[in-house]
């Protein structure tokens, strides 16, 4: 008999181990399942809701997954031995309840039992995200949810170009970028996305550009296009999250009735000269009540009183600064975490360089989000000053 | 009568003269806004409608709450408040 044999008839002694069917019912019940083999294993199937921890990080992680030192916990490899050199592992760093599944996950599929397989990451991920990885907040578990996310940036401008180069950066997955323009030579103070060499060229196209050559991970879908009232829902529906980058009252408008509508998160910013405001318009967000963009103006200024376009002028920093807040904040609601800027606005002063809260409340009776609310129906207000977004 | 300071936003100074804080007195948002339209008439033609009511694309803030949420422009104020007005800004791109 080899030492390895002599060895696993040993630990059989100490492991129970058990059927598949037996671990699934114990699973259900809250015991943990470990699949302790390779990442390149586990890849082609593993057990449903199984925890994927290679058996060569497994004393350094488990931990983090199973800090319940009492949580019966259940390893499975491909056959059934890893799994118990494995929980000898375990069984030292003080797990008291330890188990192994007979026959590993070839009797696990054999017994006809859920398996999924797994979102992971491949190697070059691992790399590129490690400072994310590292992180509790994040995790594997986060990055994966950002690159499952979905983000619209509308507008590749001023606040659209920051706030789309570090989505593309952190790994959110999809990018749509909409703009109906081409990069002038007085967009590069500011929009970052762009570059001289791309001067006349579809803005859409030069963001694409500048996205897949910082992080070609990213799947980046273009909308050369205006939104109105008949396309506004149909790309919205395909994004978790909209962003907006906007610089005319008729897209804001479009933008906060469709994200109203469909439940989606508005992430607003705007900027004028040396000031900047940011929030995020969420009815639908379940842990705190917070407005829509109506509730707050309930209709766009006429073009008289708004402030005149060729007039207005922006510090070049300054949308760096706001689009850089909005990316933030598309992040954590990815991830879940912290407190979204929901029911509060946010107010930079760059020239006294101080940031203002502002408490802002739903309008009970908004014709958008109220209660009572009935959706009125897309409006196309008039594009005043479009001839200026450039 | 109490003296309170108001903000001025960058988008309405042409009517301040420039001045990012202007100050006017009065017992309520309301008082001080007529208090300052004998001063900045165009400003406050900015904020307040014809018929009086705010314009439904600005909002005052006393410190840090919308006035509206408040007792609107019969909100009281207190000597050393800070009302600040915030228009709709349409600005990302421009």
């Amino acid at each position: 008999m080899k030492a390895k044999d002599q060895r696993l008839a040993e630990l059989k002694s100490t492991i129970p181990e058990l059927t598949p069917k037996e671990v699934l019912d114990l699973q259900r019940q809250g015991a943990a399942l470990i699949d302790v083999r390779e990442p390149e294993e586990a890849a082609q199937g593993s057990p449903g809701g199984a925890y994927r921890i290679s058996k060569g990080f497994l004393e350094l992680r488990v931990e983090e997954a199973i800090p319940n030192f009492d949580r019966t916990v259940i390893l499975t490899c491909a056959s059934g031995a890893r799994s118990l050199f494995a929980g000898e592992a375990l069984q030292r760093l003080g797990y008291r309840d330890v188990r192994s599944v007979k026959g590993g996950f070839n009797a696990w599929k054999n017994a006809g039992l859920p398996f999924e397989i797994p979102k992971m990451m491949d190697a070059a991920a691992r790399e590129r995200y490690s400072r994310h990885l590292l992180m509790p907040e994040v995790g594997e578990k986060g990055q994966l949810a950002l690159l499952g996310g979905k983000v619209l940036v509308v507008g590749a401008g001023g606040l659209g170009s920051p706030a789309a180069l570090y989505l593309c950066a952190a790994g959110v997955g999809t990018l749509g970028i909409l703009d109906h323009d081409v990069v002038d030579r007085s967009n590069l103070q500011r929009q970052v996305l762009h570059s001289d060499s791309r001067v006349g060229v579809a803005k859409v196209v030069s963001a694409r550009t500048a996205i897949e050559s910082l992080n070609p991970g990213v799947k980046v879908i273009t909308h050369d296009d205006y939104l109105d009232s008949k396309n506004v829902e149909a790309i919205f529906s395909a994004y978790d999250i909209i962003i907006d980058g906007s610089d005319n009252f008729a897209t804001r408008y479009l933008i906060n009735d469709a994200c109203v509508k469909l439940a989606r998160p508005n992430i607003h910013g705007s900027v004028y000269r040396f000031e900047g405001q940011t929030t995020v318009f969420w009815p639908a967000y379940g842990k705190k009540t917070g407005p829509c963009y109506r509730c707050l103006y309930p209709e766009p200024p006429p073009p008289e009183m708004a402030p005149s376009c060729a007039e207005a002028g922006v510090l070049g920093v300054l949308p760096g600064v706001i689009g850089l807040l909005q990316a933030v904040e598309a992040i954590k609601i990815i991830l879940k975490i912290g407190e979204p800027l929901v029911g509060r606005l946010l107010y930079y002063d760059a020239l006294k360089a101080s940031f203002s809260e502002l408490n802002i409340r739903r309008n009970p009776s908004c014709r958008y989000c109220g209660e009572e609310a009935d959706f009125p129906g897309y409006v196309d207000y008039e594009a005043f000053c479009a001839a200026y977004s450039a | 009568m109490t003296r309170v300071t108001i903000r001025i936003p960058t988008p309405l100074r042409s009517y301040t003269g420039g001045a990012n804080e202007v100050s006017a007195e009065g017992t309520t948002v309301g008082e001080v806004l007529d208090a300052l339209s004998h001063k900045h008439k165009e400003l406050v033609a900015r904020v307040l409608a014809e018929d009086g009511s705010i314009r439904q694309f600005v909002n005052i803030y006393r410190g840090n709450d919308d006035i509206r949420a408040l007792h609107g422009l019969a909100t009281t104020v207190a000597e050393g408040d800070v009302l600040s007005i915030i228009p709709a800004v349409a600005g990302g791109t421009l």
